[in-house]
Order: structure tokens, then C-alpha cells, then sequence
């Protein structure tokens, strides 16, 4: 990449170009679409986390007045595992999963016309814990379910195995003159975003469906929905509409080809929206863990060994994010030798979904507590540790590939001279040092630049913009072009109105989707090259761009004025026709983003609570496109996972019913809980991206878990090695230690 | 069941609309009025994306019934905004980037500027607690504090 110098746009902080749709409660999302005719759908849940199902009889649905449809799961013929999550087939596997749905006048109807369901059910033994799900004997949520796939071994829970090893682990260990070793569990955590799932759908008598939706990814929504009703992507558009909040958990579908197929039947739009109860039971979550542990190091603190083994609950179907939970595990570390076992265990959970850096938070809590404990063996500071064994440019990582630049050295040696890090803490309170780390991908993007008559410059892309990422495309655009930001609009497109965008997600639109529009802006200035050219009756190569404008090459004798996009704009007509840019890619070396975090905490010995006092996050950005929404991504990211540190997690009863399923009890940090997240953003630019974009968005989440827990270590003198961090736990495991 | 007849003024303006009797307030604003700028996050007074001002009082929208707004004023995010251009907490929010996906904003922004009115001068502690039934998922909560604190300094002395 060309090292950008004199950056003029990129690294200033200006407002968002959809800010004020957003501060006027103008901006639709998902539940804001209201249609002539529109009927409201509503689902039928599982009051059984296992079971199965011996019939369903919709008629009494059918029978109440203003019901216009009704479906079970033999109206969602495809779509494999996520068409039976969609709506149940032959067993219910969780509570909350999804058996039947009607579309009324009125929500109110619909849902008093889902009592009029008569569903008959064979109840099951549930599997509600990894242990109980990996024991002998374990009752089978999935009978056809074998380990890898391995059919001459009897079925079992474990979906998948996963290994990954180097070197002589037993040697390693031998060479060691400390080992540390622990067992770690993380629980249940939801996305927790504020906007519950909600679509509307039509569908014409052609067969062709529009559906509304708040979504990560319009274009995976096309092709989910249309696998679950064996329809061509073609046969269905979607709309993504503003999407508040998603974190990884609206990358999947629950209610579209629903809708769809209610609308189907009765003709009429339908608009399905789910409740706060419905997100927390049968949405998301993201992984209970149970991880193990164990590295040995020289007394000089070189690590000579490490070994992770970890399992991961997937929920009902298999995909736990264990695999990343694999490869991101020691991938902080230049190691000769480890071992690494992940596995992927079915229980009578919802299916699992992504959530921010999946599966990285929960097995680096597990090394990052042992790495910490180690530091305490062998009386070296953490850091100190860390940059001992830390991966840098030409380490081949644990997972495979040789890293490019990286920048987590530089974090380490941020933090070190950090004025929040060389302040020891407060008295009484405890301070926690974690790695975070996060691969990022690319993938495919398009984008189209249109310059309207009077040069103002749209940009169509097809990324949901989900945190800011319009300003960073405009940024980057403004950038390019060599024009004000002001005169730049960004905007999503739906699956026809744009090109092919893979979705919003790991870390991937400002890096790809902006590539995209810096080679869609690329192709503009070629064209108003040649339209220059053209004008001035000069040879293309004779004209350069420069700050916005056409102008002749120095040397090149032309008596004329410079061309601004806007002159080109206005007589495009005359020279070709309107100016269109374009570009289509497949990103390639995303470049993975390391972090540096640590908390203090206040451990309240009367009643458990633990009170964090300060947070610091350094990371590596690559480069800060807008600099406040990089901070942003860092602070919020943060502060999901001090509150999976510190007090989120399912609770189940011994049926496997959640007991907590809503903001009361399910506890996300509020205001009150939180202190100022301070950030340093550190710059080792990408070398795949033209400015240096690394993605930013998921690394955040991943060291604040075991930043936390080893703060609550460093305040008590002990370490409680499972989260939550809640004050029950931490008052029990004071009680304990006394 | 009949529908109940409301006449109300929702930010400013007299109203009239049909609801039904176990329509809350905020279920009234969005689909009875069609003003969507009110979110619904939970529908159980946890969240505060539904919050409005009920007769100068902040309140979520989804815990009250909107035939309770017979003969009340009402005041919701749309009306924050005067003609003259944005609230200073609306412009606050945006020049400190106290947003990213925006579902919350407008019912921290009511919250806010019923802060603002009742206590001018708002230490960071009085902010975060005053806040605290505003759940936001996005941004950690430090720059919709830090827009807060700016908009309190601008309105004590206007630049």
C-alpha cells in the first residue's frame, strides 16, 4: 500500500451523514414500516426444551375472527437446520423454539389466536449443561447427530472435534520451571441489542416477495429466505431498513420466510416483530463455555508449552463458535509448542448465533486468567509477560497463517508508558491485564459512485450501516476524490439497488466495503481524466487529478483552467454521458487487530458487588478512519464484555425454562455502573488496504472478560475462575476463602 | 372490545385517536399517531427507548396506557427539535458521536433534555444515574455522557 501522507479527510471527526435522520426519531428500523393491509404475525413457542412433536392442529387459530393464516413447520419445506429453527419439524429442541404462527388484524388477535393451537407433544429429557451433554449415556438432543460426522461411531452431543498442534507439548512442559493450569467457565451471553428482530413481507402473485427487515446483511437474508421456502434468490427482495444494534446475532434469519409465508396465504403484507421476551428465548446467544488452561515458561518468562482444551455449547444445531475459539486462543503468542482440542456440543439451548468476535472472548478469558497467573508465579509484570512471548510480523500463528504487520507489540509498549498503567491502583482496589485479539475478513463488496449534476457525490453500497460505517465511507471518499466530506452522501441499497455485499460482520466494512468505494472513486477520476482530456483536446495521460480537480500535467504547455468534479459533472452530457463509478472485489488480508486492556475494580466485601473503577483499552486500528466511531467501537465493545464479566448470563431452571429473560434480570451495564472507557488507538497500518484499514469492531469485547477476573484476582488474593463475576458468586467464593 | 377515544396534544398539537383499551401509550404514538420516532426495546420499562414526557414528566411510554393521555400533554422526540433547527442535545450527541446504530438515541435524547431543564448543571455522577434506566448496547455509555456534560456547559453559556 502506499503509505498515505498528508491525509486531509481521513482522521477527522465529523458529524455522520445519516446523524440527524437518527437524533430526530426520523430514521426507520426495523418495527417502523407500516403497509396498507397489513396483517401483524405472531409465533407460537415451545413451553418444552425437549420434545417431540406428534401433531399440530392450527384449526382453532384458524377459527378465531381476523385471523387470515396460519403455519407450522411443514410450510418451510428447506433450509436444513435453519428452516427447523425457523419453524419445528419433528422435535422441539429448546424452549422458545418456534412451532406454529398466524398473521391477524392485529397483534393483540394474533396472539390470543395462538392459545387456539392444539399441539400435542412427547416430552424429553432435556440436556442443559456441556457436562451433562458430554457424559456417558447422555440423552441425545439430535439421534442422527455423529461426532464429525463419523457414522461408524454411535451419535453423540459433540458435533465436531477440532485440533490444532506444533511442536512437542509433553517436552515443552518438561522444559518448564512453572506451569499454571486451570478450568474456566463462562456462561450463556446474549447480544443484547435494543432493537428486537422485525420484518414485513409481501409477496405478489408472481411468486415474488419484498421483505423489510433489520438485518446485517440484506443479501444473506435473500438467500436464507429463500433456501428455507425453495425459491431462487431472485424470486425475493430485501430491504434492510436502519438495524439497531446487532452484534453479530442479526446475521441470521427467524421471522422472514415466516412472513413470507403468511402473506402468501392471506394475501395481504405481514409484519412480524418480536417481543424483548422471544429475542432473549429463541435469538442469539452466543456460547456457554467450559475451558481448561495451561501453560508452562522458563523462569525467564519465555513460554515453552501451552495446551487449550475447550468446549462450547452450539444450543439445538451444531456451529458453536469454537473453531475461532480455537485459533484465537494463543494467537497472541510466538509458541513452539501447544495443543489445542475444541469441541462443538449440542444441548437444549437456542441455536447459537455470532456475537461479536465469537468464541474468542471465552477461550482467550481462559489463557489470558493462566497467562496472568503465570506473570504472578514468576513475579513479572504482565505486560512484561506478554511482550516476551508476543507474535509479531513473520510469526506463524497458531492457526496457520504467517502474520504480516501486526500491532500488538506496539499496544504492549503503548500500555507500558501508559500514564492509567504506570498510575498504580487506588488503594484497595485490584487491577487486571488482558490480550484481545480478533482475525477480521474481507470478502466480497461492491460499491457505486454517481455524481449528481452539481458534482455532489453519492456512494450506493450494499454494508448495513450498523455503527458510523457511512461516515467512514464518505471519509475515505473525500479522501480519494480530493473533495469536502460535506459534499458526499453514503447510502445502503437493498439487493436490487445495489451490488452483491457480503454482510456487515466480522470487522469487515470499513476495511472491504471501503476498498470498495476507494475503487469506485478510483474509476471516477479516470473518467473525469478523460472527460478533461477531452475538453482540453489533451491525451489522457496529459491530465492529472489533483485536490479535486482536473488539471494538465506540469509540463504540459495547455492554456486552460482546472476541472472540478463539479464543471465535469455539469457538461457530462457533452463529454459521454452522466459519471458512474463502480467496483467489485473480494478482500483479501483483512489484517487482524490486537488489543491491550485492563481494568480496576473495587471488590465489595459485605456484598460481592464488584465496582469497576477504571478501564483502559489500546488497539491497534490500522488506521482510524473517524476516529471518534473507532473509539466508539473500543468503548462499547468494552463494556459488553465487562458486563459478561461481571453479571450477564442465562439462568436456567432444571426444565431448561431461561428465568431471566428480560432487561431486569438478564443484567446489561447501565450508565450508573460505568466509568469513563478510556481508549489510545494505536496506528500499524494494514498493508492489503490502501489507508491502512484494519477492522476495528469485534477485538474490543475479548480481553475484557479476563482483564476483569484477573483485577477481581488481583483485589481478593484469589481468583474465582468462573463468570459471571456477580456479587452472589464473589460474596460465596469471599465466604469460601475465609 | 370498543375503542376509547382520546383527545390529547402531543407536542403541541391537539390530537384526536382511537385506542384500544389495552394500548399503551406507546403502542398509541407509534401506530394510532404514527410517530415511530419512539422505540420499543423491551415493552417492560427496562430499556427507556419508549421514553416521552407525560405533562413534563419523563416516563416510559410502554408502562403507560394511552387512554391514560386523555386531556394530557405529551411530548416526544419529534418535537425536540424546534424549527429554528436541532436541540443543543441533539447536536451534542451528534458532534461527540454518542450514537452508532441509534435505535436508543431518541429516548436518551428526551431523557437528557428532561436533565437538563430540571438540574442545569449536572455533575458526571448526576448524569450517569439519571440515565441509568436508558440502556444502550452500542457505545459504553462514555461519549452519550460526555455529549451530555458539553450541552449542559453550552446551555449555561451559549457560544
Amino acid at each position: 500500500m502506499a503509505e498515505a501522507v498528508d491525509l486531509k479527510a481521513i482522521g477527522t471527526r465529523p458529524v455522520r451523514p445519516d446523524g440527524v435522520e437518527k437524533v430526530t426519531g426520523r430514521a426507520n428500523f426495523g418495527a417502523d414500516l407500516n403497509l396498507p393491509g397489513m396483517l401483524h404475525g405472531k409465533i407460537l413457542r415451545s413451553p418444552h426444551a425437549h420434545a417431540r412433536i406428534k401433531s399440530i392442529d392450527l384449526s382453532g387459530a384458524l377459527a378465531v375472527d381476523g385471523v387470515l393464516a396460519a403455519v407450522s413447520g411443514k410450510d418451510i419445506p428447506g433450509g436444513g437446520d435453519l428452516g427447523d429453527n425457523v419453524l419445528a419439524n419433528e422435535k422441539v429442541l429448546y424452549h422458545g423454539h418456534a412451532v406454529a404462527a398466524v398473521a391477524a388484524r392485529s397483534a393483540f388477535i394474533a396472539e390470543q389466536a395462538l392459545d387456539q393451537i392444539k399441539v400435542e407433544y412427547e416430552v424429553l429429557n432435556p440436556v442443559l449443561s456441556i457436562d451433562d451433554a458430554i457424559a456417558d449415556g447422555a440423552t441425545l438432543v439430535n439421534e442422527s447427530q455423529h461426532t464429525n460426522g463419523d457414522t461408524s461411531q454411535p451419535a453423540s452431543n459433540v458435533a465436531a472435534v477440532t485440533k490444532f498442534e506444533r511442536g512437542d507439548v509433553e517436552k515443552g512442559f518438561a522444559d518448564a520451571d512453572v506451569v499454571v493450569e486451570g478450568e474456566y467457565r463462562v456462561p450463556t451471553a446474549h447480544q443484547g441489542y435494543i432493537e428486537p428482530h422485525a420484518c414485513t413481507a409481501t409477496i405478489n402473485e408472481e411468486g415474488k416477495a419484498t421483505v423489510w427487515c433489520c438485518t446485517q446483511g440484506q443479501f444473506d437474508v435473500r438467500s436464507m429466505t429463500a433456501n428455507c421456502l425453495n425459491k431462487q434468490v431472485s424470486d425475493i427482495r430485501v430491504i434492510p431498513s436502519e438495524i439497531g444494534g446487532g452484534f453479530g446475532g442479526k446475521t441470521t434469519i427467524y421471522l422472514e420466510p415466516v412472513a413470507v409465508k403468511l402473506s402468501e396465504i392471506s394475501g395481504r403484507p405481514v409484519k412480524m416483530v418480536m417481543s424483548r421476551e422471544e429475542v432473549f428465548r429463541a435469538t442469539g446467544p452466543t456460547s456457554a463455555t467450559l475451558c481448561r488452561a495451561k501453560v508452562g515458561a522458563k523462569s525467564d518468562g519465555t513460554i515453552t508449552a501451552a495446551t487449550a482444551w475447550l468446549a462450547y455449547e452450539a444450543g439445538a444445531y451444531p456451529g458453536a463458535p469454537v473453531g475461532p475459539g480455537c485459533m484465537s486462543v494463543l494467537a497472541p503468542y510466538d509458541l513452539e509448542n501447544f495443543r489445542i482440542e475444541g469441541r462443538d456440543v449440542l444441548v437444549n439451548k437456542p441455536k447459537v448465533a455470532a456475537y461479536r468476535a465469537p468464541g474468542a472472548p471465552q477461550s482467550m478469558h481462559a489463557m489470558e486468567c493462566a497467562i496472568d497467573d503465570l506473570a504472578r508465579e514468576l513475579d513479572m509484570d504482565p505486560l512484561d509477560l506478554r511482550l516476551k512471548n508476543a507474535a509479531d510480523e513473520g510469526t506463524v500463528a497458531p492457526y496457520g497463517p504467517q502474520y504480516p504487520a501486526i500491532g500488538l507489540r506496539a499496544c504492549l509498549e503503548a500500555a507500558k508508558v501508559h500514564p492509567n498503567y504506570t498510575t498504580p491502583p487506588a488503594e484497595g482496589q485490584g487491577r487486571g491485564v488482558a490480550v484481545g485479539f480478533w482475525f477480521n475478513i474481507g470478502m466480497q463488496s461492491s460499491a457505486e459512485i454517481r455524481i449528481a449534476e452539481n458534482g455532489a457525490v453519492t456512494i450506493m453500497e450494499g454494508s448495513p450501516d450498523i455503527g458510523g460505517s457511512r461516515a467512514s465511507m464518505c471519509l475515505m471518499a473525500a479522501e480519494t476524490l480530493g473533495i469536502p466530506y460535506e459534499n458526499i452522501n453514503a447510502h445502503v441499497g437493498d439487493t436490487e439497488a445495489t451490488g452483491y455485499c457480503n454482510t456487515t460482520g466480522g470487522s469487515r466494512t470499513t476495511f472491504a466495503t471501503g476498498m470498495a468505494v476507494i475503487e469506485a472513486c478510483e474509476d471516477i477520476i479516470a473518467q473525469c481524466k478523460e472527460r478533461a482530456a477531452l475538453t482540453w483536446e489533451l491525451d489522457v495521460d496529459q491530465v492529472d487529478w489533483e485536490d479535486g480537480q482536473a488539471v494538465p500535467k506540469p509540463g504540459v504547455n495547455a492554456d486552460v483552467k482546472p476541472l472540478s468534479l463539479a464543471d465535469i459533472a455539469r457538461s457530462a452530457g457533452r463529454t459521454g454521458g452522466p459519471l458512474l463509478g463502480r467496483a467489485s472485489l473480494n478482500a483479501q488480508g483483512p489484517g487482524a487487530s490486537f488489543s491491550v486492556n485492563w481494568t480496576d475494580v473495587e471488590v465489595d466485601h459485605e456484598t460481592g458487588k464488584v465496582d469497576v473503577k477504571a478501564f483502559t483499552g489500546v488497539q491497534d486500528a490500522g488506521r482510524a478512519i473517524h476516529p471518534s466511531y473507532v473509539e466508539g467501537q473500543m468503548q462499547g465493545g468494552a463494556v459488553q464484555g465487562l458486563g459478561w464479566a461481571l453479571n450477564e448470563e442465562y439462568i436456567y431452571d432444571a426444565d431448561g425454562v431461561m428465568e431471566n429473560a428480560g432487561f431486569l434480570d438478564y443484567r446489561v451495564p447501565v450508565t450508573s455502573d460505568m466509568p469513563m472507557i478510556d481508549t489510545q488507538i494505536v496506528e500499524v497500518p494494514n498493508p492489503s488496504h490502501p489507508y491502512g484499514v484494519r477492522g476495528v469492531g469485534e477485538t474490543p469485547i475479548v480481553a475484557p472478560l479476563a482483564a476483569t477476573s484477573n483485577a477481581v484476582r488481583d483485589a481478593l488474593g484469589f481468583r474465582i475462575n468462573d463468570l459471571p463475576l456477580s456479587p452472589p458468586r464473589v460474596l460465596a467464593a469471599i465466604d469460601d476463602n475465609e | 372490545m370498543a375503542k376509547v377515544h382520546v383527545s390529547t396534544t402531543v407536542n403541541g398539537q391537539p390530537m384526536d385517536v382511537l385506542v384500544e383499551p389495552n394500548d399503551s401509550l406507546l403502542d398509541t404514538l407509534r401506530d394510532g399517531l404514527g410517530l415511530t420516532g419512539t422505540k420499543e426495546g423491551c415493552a417492560t420499562g427496562d430499556c427507556g427507548a419508549c421514553s416521552v414526557m407525560l405533562d413534563g414528566r419523563l416516563v416510559c411510554s410502554c408502562l403507560v396506557l394511552g387512554a391514560e393521555a386523555e386531556g394530557k400533554t405529551i411530548d416526544t422526540i419529534e418535537g425536540v427539535a424546534d424549527g429554528d433547527g436541532l436541540h443543543v442535545v441533539q447536536q451534542k450527541f451528534l458532534e461527540h458521536a454518542a450514537l452508532q446504530c441509534g435505535i436508543c438515541t431518541p429516548g436518551f435524547i428526551v431523557a437528557a433534555k428532561a436533565l437538563l431543564e430540571r438540574d442545569p448543571n449536572p455533575d458526571e455522577t448526576t448524569i450517569r444515574y439519571w440515565l441509568a434506566g436508558n440502556l444502550c448496547r452500542c457505545t459504553g455509555y462514555d461519549k452519550i455522557v460526555r455529549a451530555v456534560q458539553d450541552a449542559a456547559n453550552e446551555l449555561a453559556s451559549p457560544a
